[in-house]
């Protein structure tokens, strides 16, 4: 017993030498691990202490086996799991070919009309953003006939990549929000997936289910993401301390207190987090158009590998045109929530 | 028994604060505990207690602990020791679901910056504490309705908060905290955002308020004018620890220390004091001017400038209770 309290007493006093200790066997470890395993390693360790070759140079045998984990890892994973994959890959698959298939079977003209109704409820009945959308959306099909069921392929995608989006980011969000050590262990996971580059993910995509859409998706899931748990979170904290007090000393529970205030005040942040994710989203199913995930990002690649110089430019603007049609939408929707709760005039009953 | 009793509640901010309690007890300084451990003293051995019906003011500069000290008759902010004893329950030992049963029960709070929610429109804001405590719509909003009326904000029950005045977001603070009718009102500086026309404006209303519901309100502010004008009793805090508690006239009469007789050296004495605080006992015939006992002794100088001569006080009852004369008078109004 007075060992045992004498030693936990030992590792809190010393808990940081302890762990810089371990970090440093860590890196002696891969060091060592790295020299042994390497094709180039010397024939004796001596002979690379005899010479000051290796110092110029970046010697061959000084590598970190990353590579090497990650595919034996990956690989046994798969094998071992990869059913379940194909499970989610065909639910997935399903979705998306089912709203595809609604949306292209829909006729043209109706499909604007939707798109000009939801606009003019979401902008607040703003008839300079109705128009604007509106327009957008039929130059769409107006550049090239081709490019109106491909818009229609990659909304598709985009509404299934953010829906899973939003059911992962604003639970998240508000979770970082709630608890400082959940926030303290989604922030480097986030700034790592925000700055490792955008095709990486396309790979682990590809070999867990395969080429096509899903890999798109679960592209799409782990770049866009990000900027929605950060704003949940943020909207979330930034609520006012003494609104947050108020509720308390009413007796709010934790429960009516999220539902009640902290998520409504923070919709117009939660807002922008969800016009921040389509727009990655947008510019990862481009992306993800190398991978034979089918859409308008086809069109472009098209266009490059023909050097047609014109059917690259029309597929790009008709991007740029999806891409405005989704920001207004989400934007005004933003601007009209903020205006509920901020610049309403006195006299505007 | 009193309404509310604090005993002996330490507040110390850190990331170990019983491990500084012992410094406290000893009689060591607020300044010299940060200096030497880095914990940051809230509360220093704070005992009060509040009785019912009465306006409790809690006065103090700013750092001295009162809106700590008001934070925990809620227990939005825990004590690191001591209890609170509301109703004769020490709420410390209260469990998350009774003390949200508690809150919503016994107490209300009005906020300096007002905490209204700003997506919500005055009714709702005012409704808010039944809302929570589910009610039917048509309860809450009668139930608003009238706290509406009562503080004078008809008609603008479909705006929203940042339509309104500071003094009119205020009225929405009290009416809110008013709608669940709860015996306590806790203010934290309610009225310290407004400017003065209007905090005196309301502050005329919360007395006449008060003389309708009797409530239990413990209010904070740092003017020694508000204080004085509101206060049944004043407790000054500094640093921390309870200076002084006592009615308006002990505090300005005999103050307890320099920190203290600082406060009081510039009120207007004859303003705050009323004529039963200097009254002498010895009664001569009836005739004569006469003064009432709760009027303030500025109110009774013109009558004693003008005839020269010894006034009766009375009672609220018109009976005769002592006398006052321009010696008295003299003697108060002369600063030392």
């Amino acid at each position: 017993m007075v060992l045992i309290k004498f030693m936990v007493k030992f590792i809190k006093k010393y808990s940081n030498y302890i762990l810089y200790t371990f970090l440093f066997a860590i890196f002696i470890f891969l060091l060592v691990n790295g020299y042994q395993n390497s094709r180039y390693k010397p024939d004796s360790l001596m002979s690379v202490l005899g010479s000051t070759d290796w110092l110029l140079n970046w010697p061959k045998w000084l590598d970190v086996r990353l590579m090497h984990w990650t595919n034996d890892g990956f690989g046994s994973f798969i094998k071992a799991y990869g059913k379940y994959f194909d499970v989610v890959n065909d639910f997935l698959l399903g979705l998306i070919y089912g709203l595809k298939g609604i949306l292209v079977l829909a006729p043209w003209p109706m499909v604007i009309g939707i798109v000009i109704a939801i606009t003019f409820f979401a902008s607040g009945r703003s008839l300079y953003t109705t128009t604007f959308v509106g327009i957008a959306t039929f130059f769409i099909g107006f550049l090239n006939p081709v490019f109106w069921d491909k818009a229609l392929e990659t909304t598709s995608i985009l509404f299934i990549g953010i829906f899973l989006c939003m059911s992962a980011g604003i639970p998240g969000g508000i979770a970082m929000a709630r608890n400082k050590r959940v926030r303290n262990f989604f922030l480097p996971v986030l700034d790592l997936a925000q700055t490792i580059p955008a095709f990486c993910y396309l790979i682990p995509g590809i070999m867990l289910f395969g080429l096509g859409a899903v890999p798109a998706i679960i592209a799409i899931f782990i770049y866009a993401v990000p900027p929605l748990m950060r704003l949940t979170d943020l909207g979330i904290r930034l609520v006012d301390e003494e609104v947050i007090e108020a509720a308390d000393s009413f007796g709010a529970s934790s429960s009516q207190k999220l539902f009640g205030i902290q998520l409504p005040l923070a919709l117009p942040n939660i807002m922008q987090g969800i016009n921040q994710c389509t727009m990655m989203a947008l510019s990862m199913v481009v992306i993800a158009s190398m991978i034979g995930t089918r859409g308008l990002g086809d069109e472009v690649l098209l266009g490059l590998q023909q050097l047609n110089i014109g059917r690259a430019l029309e597929a790009g603007i008709s991007i740029v045109l999806l891409a405005i049609v989704f920001d207004r939408i989400t934007q005004a929707y933003g601007a009209t929530l903020q205006s509920r709760r901020g610049d309403r005039e006195i006299n505007k009953k | 028994m009193s309404k509310i009793i604090a005993n002996n509640i330490y507040k110390i901010f850190g990331p170990d604060p019983l491990s500084v309690m012992h410094l406290l007890q000893q009689g060591i300084g607020k300044d010299e505990v940060l200096e030497t451990t880095g914990h940051t003293v809230g509360l220093d051995n704070v005992s009060i207690s509040i009785e019912e019906g009465e306006i409790f003011v809690v006065m103090g500069l700013s750092g001295s602990g009162k809106s700590t000290l008001i934070r925990h008759v809620n227990r939005l902010i825990d004590p690191t020791a001591g209890e609170i004893i509301v109703d004769s329950q020490n709420i410390i030992d209260l469990d998350k679901k009774d003390l949200i049963n508690f809150r919503r029960d016994k107490m209300s709070m009005v906020f300096q910056k007002f905490g209204l929610l700003p997506h919500k429109n005055i009714i709702d804001n005012v409704a808010y504490g039944l809302e929570i405590q589910k009610k039917p719509k048509q309860e809450r909003h009668s139930a608003a309705m009238r706290q509406i009326e009562s503080v004078g904000l008809n008609g603008f029950e479909y705006m929203y908060p940042n339509q309104l005045s500071g003094g009119m977001q205020q009225r929405v603070g009290l009416a809110r905290a008013l709608t669940t009718n709860p015996d306590i009102l806790l203010m934290d500086e309610a009225f310290s955002a407004l400017d003065p026309l209007i905090r005196s404006d309301m502050q005329k209303q919360l007395l006449e308020l008060q003389v309708k519901l009797k409530k239990t309100i413990m209010f904070i502010t740092h003017d020694l004018d508000e204080a004085l004008k509101l206060g049944d009793k004043i407790a000054i805090l500094n640093g921390g620890r309870l200076v002084q508690v006592g009615k308006p006239e002990d505090i300005i009469l005999n103050p307890a220390d320099q920190y203290v007789s600082n406060f009081v050296q510039d009120v207007n004495r004859a303003k705050v004091l009323k004529v039963k605080s200097i009254m002498i006992d010895t009664i001569q015939g009836s005739e004569g001017p006469k003064v009432n006992m709760n009027d303030s002794i500025e109110s009774c100088l013109p009558i004693i400038l003008e005839t020269r001569s010894k006034l009766n006080v009375v009672n609220d009852n018109d009976d005769i209770v002592g006398s006052i004369s321009d010696k008295e008078v003299a003697n108060i109004l002369r600063k030392n």
